[in-house]
């Protein structure tokens, strides 16, 4: 029996991640954790990398998390979570342990596409049972908004700032949510916060499924997206929108896109509330704005692409 | 019932992990631990033992995949060498950190570059400083009581500490030597159930594991470490007694050989042990009053007892199979540390030997006694820090 998802509902069950955590007011990537916990019925382990989510919710002797909760390293959440699975079922099989548990990852963009994508995929690869969240903001945000290969073409970092000889970061993002699906693991999904049901939804069915599950959503960040500190919904939705953030789902390597917008709004307005993209408006910089549309289009349309071929795109 | 039975040191330390059975087990292919993780494998492909595997990607996941295991509850091993151990570093001081009991042999190999896949014990020293307890054998015999011992003094309430088991890699981990097992039953009732402490996977009473520390805390964490190291003395004694009753073979935290009139003594790790009491037989039979010491607990090094026995003595000549390159072997300065607050001072010399699995031959070891009775009668000339037979 899984959790309504009715606001209602939602609003009186209890929260795994207590306030009083220190993550910055608007931050996103509390948001969606929240949403995550409060999506799963069963009792949960959490393990999370070093990063934001990590230093602000265990500070000694302060703890925000009521349920199980580990951190090991940067670079290793994947593999931690290998243990403490593998320990589980070990105990099982002798009888020691016998509750279900749901063994979830919570990592940033810096700890899955990067120093963390060994650990990850060969996780995925071995078929722990681990349902593995990466919130997405884009950058190495805990330490002060370094570029990340998750990090999209153009944006102003600390390590790529908008320089008259290199304008921002000049590479594009990585497409991991497509390197996970090439694993060929039982699911895969993108979701954003500012479309709560659809992303509970993908929760409670990646939960419900055994094996490896990966779910890249999006987690806006004002201090590095040098945006309004109250707009991190209001531009997760434009990500959506613009289709810069697709909402889908790959099933057994089928894709479904759980969400297309009724028209496609241009990347620009996902970008123009986002300091990080301010120097688009330099007359010397249009080309900047042209090339991340033409990406966003080209993704766009792969994706549809593979929603009908009932496979996903490489 | 104990059997004699004829091995390599890897089959031992397999034998050894399998008559313990541990809970999880993960492991990443390296030589020359190969062969101890493919023994055990067959083992657990065979059902002769219920240990759940975790083939890893990499040895930092097979520490980090530890980690994750041993803070979940249970009973957990990997093994590694050489490079290996180099990249587990980082998560070699977090699984001492959270004072997990992991067990893991450590078949030591040279580190790169120029790449090297035989013996000699930068990898383990390279992580002397990582809150690991460190216990080294000289045989295969030594590496499986060792490791049998090591679960022990690893899970004791006192100590909640991780083990690595030193052990010669080919010279060790690929001969075949002569040694005993002990009975099933009898390994299964000394290392006895793992008793789990602040498990993660106790739902009703949620832990958080690996909080951030700040300043006002570490210094005083890290204190209690310390503290927890210092109990491994008593600890490791208390477990050798206990498993001399199942073996008959007495450990101690260290092994003195034809100490008792000794004027000079060689000091030396693992496997070059062997070699060197042959020759000190020898110089023994020409009337050279010589000895050796060889270390068996080398984190914590038991300073005061050590330092206690060479005190009287005119001259040590430590061996050490490593460098730290621009000063001296890990050994040499942990037996000048040991003497140095004692009155008498025996004069030291350091031998740098056996590097990416050079023999040590009984000319080398008979090289330091040289070197070493020379200093003892009073030889000025002699270099206090050298490499043994050096090729033209």
């Amino acid at each position: 029996m899984s959790v309504s998802l009715k606001l209602k509902d939602l609003s009186e069950k209890e929260v795994l991640l207590s306030s009083g955590h220190r993550m910055c007011a608007g931050c996103g990537a509390a948001i969606v954790v929240k949403m995550v916990l409060l999506a799963i019925d069963k009792p949960v382990v959490v393990c999370s990398p070093t990063g934001c989510l990590e230093v602000t919710t265990c500070i000694s002797d302060y703890t925000s998390w009521k349920t199980p909760w580990i951190h090991s390293a940067f670079e290793n959440a994947a593999a931690t979570m290998s243990g403490v699975e593998t320990m589980y079922r070990a105990l099982k099989k002798k009888g020691r342990i016998d509750k279900e548990i749901t063994f979830v990852v919570f990592a940033g963009d810096g700890g899955t596409y990067d120093i963390g994508f060994q650990s990850l995929s060969g996780a995925m690869e071995r078929g722990h049972d681990m349902l593995y969240v990466c919130y997405d903001n884009n950058a190495y945000m805990n330490t002060g908004i370094q570029r990340s290969s998750a990090t999209p073409f153009g944006a102003a970092t600390t390590t790529t700032p908008a320089g008259s000889a290199i304008p921002g970061k000049m590479q594009h993002r990585k497409n991991i949510a497509m390197i996970m699906a090439a694993h060929d693991i039982p699911y895969v999904a993108q979701a954003a916060p500012s479309h709560y049901k659809d992303l509970m939804r993908k929760i409670q069915k990646a939960a419900a499924v055994k094996g490896p599950k990966f779910l890249n959503i999006l987690s806006p960040c004002n201090r590095g997206w040098r945006s309004r500190i109250d707009d991190a919904i209001t531009l997760s939705r434009l990500a959506v929108e613009t289709c810069t953030w697709p909402l889908f789902e790959i099933e057994n390597g089928e894709t479904t896109i759980t969400y297309k917008p009724k028209k496609k709004k241009p990347v620009e307005d996902f970008l123009k509330p986002q300091g990080r993209f301010a120097h688009f408006n330099k007359p010397e910089n249009e080309w900047l704005l042209k090339k991340i549309q033409q990406k966003v289009d080209r993704e766009w349309d792969n994706l549809i692409r593979a929603e009908s071929a009932k496979g996903f795109y490489n | 019932m104990n059997v004699a039975v004829a091995v390599t040191g890897n089959d031992a330390m397999a034998h050894a992990l399998k008559q313990i059975n541990p809970d999880v087990c993960a492991a990443y292919p390296i030589t020359p631990q190969t062969d101890l993780m493919q023994r055990f494998s067959e083992f657990v492909s065979d059902g002769e033992i219920d240990t759940e595997l975790i083939l890893v990607e990499s040895e930092h996941s097979a520490m980090s995949a530890c980690i994750g295991a041993a803070a979940a509850g249970g009973r957990v091993a990997t093994a590694t060498s050489g490079p290996g151990l180099a990249l587990m570093w980082e998560m070699l001081y977090v699984a001492s950190g959270m004072r997990l009991p992991i067990v893991m042999p450590v078949v030591n190999r040279a580190l790169s570059a120029p790449l090297n896949i035989h013996c000699d014990h930068s990898d383990a020293m390279g992580a002397r400083d990582s809150g690991w307890i460190q216990l080294w054998s000289e045989n295969a015999q030594e590496a499986y009581d060792n490791l049998i011992q090591a679960f022990r003094i690893a899970e004791h309430p006192d100590i909640r500490l991780p083990v690595m088991v030193c052990m010669d890699g080919f010279i060790i981990s690929h001969s075949i030597c002569r040694m005993e097992y002990i009975a099933d039953d009898a390994v299964k009732n000394f290392v006895g159930w793992f008793k789990e402490k602040n498990a993660l996977l106790d739902i009703e009473n949620p832990v958080s594991y690996g909080p951030l520390i700040l300043t006002d805390q570490y210094h005083e964490y890290k204190k209690i470490q310390s503290d927890a190291m210092e109990r491994v003395f008593r600890v490791t004694t208390d477990v050798a007694a206990e498993f001399e009753k199942i073996s008959g073979r007495k450990y101690d935290l260290f092994e003195t050989y034809r100490m008792e009139d000794a004027e000079t003594s060689l000091i030396v790790l693992n496997s070059a042990a062997g070699t060197s009491k042959d020759v000190v037989d020898e110089a023994r039979d020409r009337g050279i009053k010589v000895g050796l010491l060889k270390p068996r607990l080398f984190r914590p090094f038991p300073h005061k007892q050590i330092g206690k026995i060479l005190q009287h003595l005119k001259a040590v000549c430590v061996l050490d199979r490593s460098d730290s390159f621009g000063a001296y072997g890990p050994l040499f300065t942990e037996i000048a540390a040991s003497l140095y607050n004692y009155g008498g001072k025996p004069r030291l010399l350091n031998r740098i030997y056996g590097l990416g699995g050079r023999d040590f031959l009984p000319k080398d070891a008979l090289l330091a006694i040289e070197a070493v009775v020379a200093a003892a009668e009073g030889k000025t000339d002699l270099a206090l820090k050298e490499y043994l037979s050096i090729r033209g």
